[in-house]
């Protein structure tokens, strides 16, 4: 065994190595601190009452007196891609069965749900509106 | 953002608005995306639109635009303060100072700068609402290579349902 070809070989390997791990640890930083059961747990507690899959399905599609629905850009059912009403951008599955990053990082959780709330019913949405919606979303198995 | 970092950036802005720093000196401004994209502006603009490249608006634009994302051509998109004030320093910094970009389009829309309409004036109005193309605002649906910051004629695609007439101009 001769070990210089080890050590050369350990040597081009390094910034590989460095290279994966600075991978990872960026991966670590987006890890996900929440999930869509957690949402539905956590805004059901808010509401005092368990979200509602049917009268979810009633708000996602309802245009609440405006122009938009939740479901004129998420889709109806929203387990495929959704496409921006205005923009005509495609927009990732809301459905947390076919998109693993849905309802993961509860900042964009909080910040989704104050923007399109706003766009669709001109208010923020409540504790129940949230977990109605999150149990209905949950209900699309793959 | 530190505390060093977010009054710099402030600095910067308030020297730019005031007209004090020369936008052209530290800027690029031209078409294409820069090198280096905060990863800011490609989550928080870039979900809902294309991540316009910053030269495609003159400085001023872009900072009315960015303090007034609470109503945002109709939307809400509005975002923490420290990530707007990252995101208009970076605007500002790479914003359009070449000729044809320098003159402020009506509502800040660069879908509506002169060198805008002069670059689709072949296209028929409808062309713009149908199905497959949505809103001006909606680059890709042409331009092909619209994320990466290339609006070259020679990598447009015909979107579906496309009148004969517009079609005509994709080859002029």
């Amino acid at each position: 065994m001769t070990p210089r070809p080890i050590r050369a070989a350990a040597r081009r390997a390094l910034p590989w190595a460095l290279a994966l791990l600075a991978a990872l640890s960026g991966l670590a930083a987006h890890a996900a601190d929440t999930s869509a059961a957690q949402q539905l747990q956590h805004w059901s507690a808010q509401a005092d009452q368990p979200g509602d899959a049917a009268a979810g399905r009633v708000f996602f599609t309802g245009r609440h007196g405006g122009e938009w629905s939740c479901a004129s850009c998420h889709g109806n059912p929203p387990t495929a891609n959704g496409r921006h009403e205005s923009t005509g951008k495609t927009i990732a599955p809301l459905a947390p069965a076919f998109n693993p990053k849905a309802f993961t990082d509860s900042a964009k959780v909080d910040k989704w749900f104050r923007r399109n709330c706003r766009d669709v019913l001109q208010r923020e949405c409540s504790a129940q509106e949230k977990a109605d919606v999150l149990a209905f979303l949950q209900g699309f198995k793959p | 953002m530190t505390r060093a970092a977010a009054f710099a950036s402030r600095a910067l802005l308030s020297l730019a608005v005031l007209g004090v720093i020369p936008v052209a000196a530290q800027a690029d401004g031209g078409r294409r995306l820069p090198a280096q994209v905060p990863p800011a502006y490609t989550a928080e603009c870039g979900s809902c639109h294309l991540a316009y490249p910053p030269g495609l608006l003159p400085a001023r634009a872009w900072l009315r635009v960015m303090s007034g994302l609470q109503d945002h051509y109709g939307t809400d998109a509005s975002l923490d303060p420290a990530t707007v004030q990252q995101l208009s320093a970076w605007l500002v910094a790479n914003a359009g100072t070449y000729k044809r970009v320098r003159e402020e389009p009506p509502e800040d829309r660069l879908t509506r700068s002169a060198w805008f309409e002069r670059k689709h004036r072949g296209l028929e109005p409808a062309a713009w609402k149908l199905a497959s193309v949505r809103s001006a605002a909606n680059c890709a649906a042409c331009h092909t290579r619209a994320e990466q910051g290339e609006f070259d004629e020679h990598q447009l695609r015909i979107p579906a349902g496309l009148d004969a007439r517009s079609r005509r101009a994709f080859h002029d």
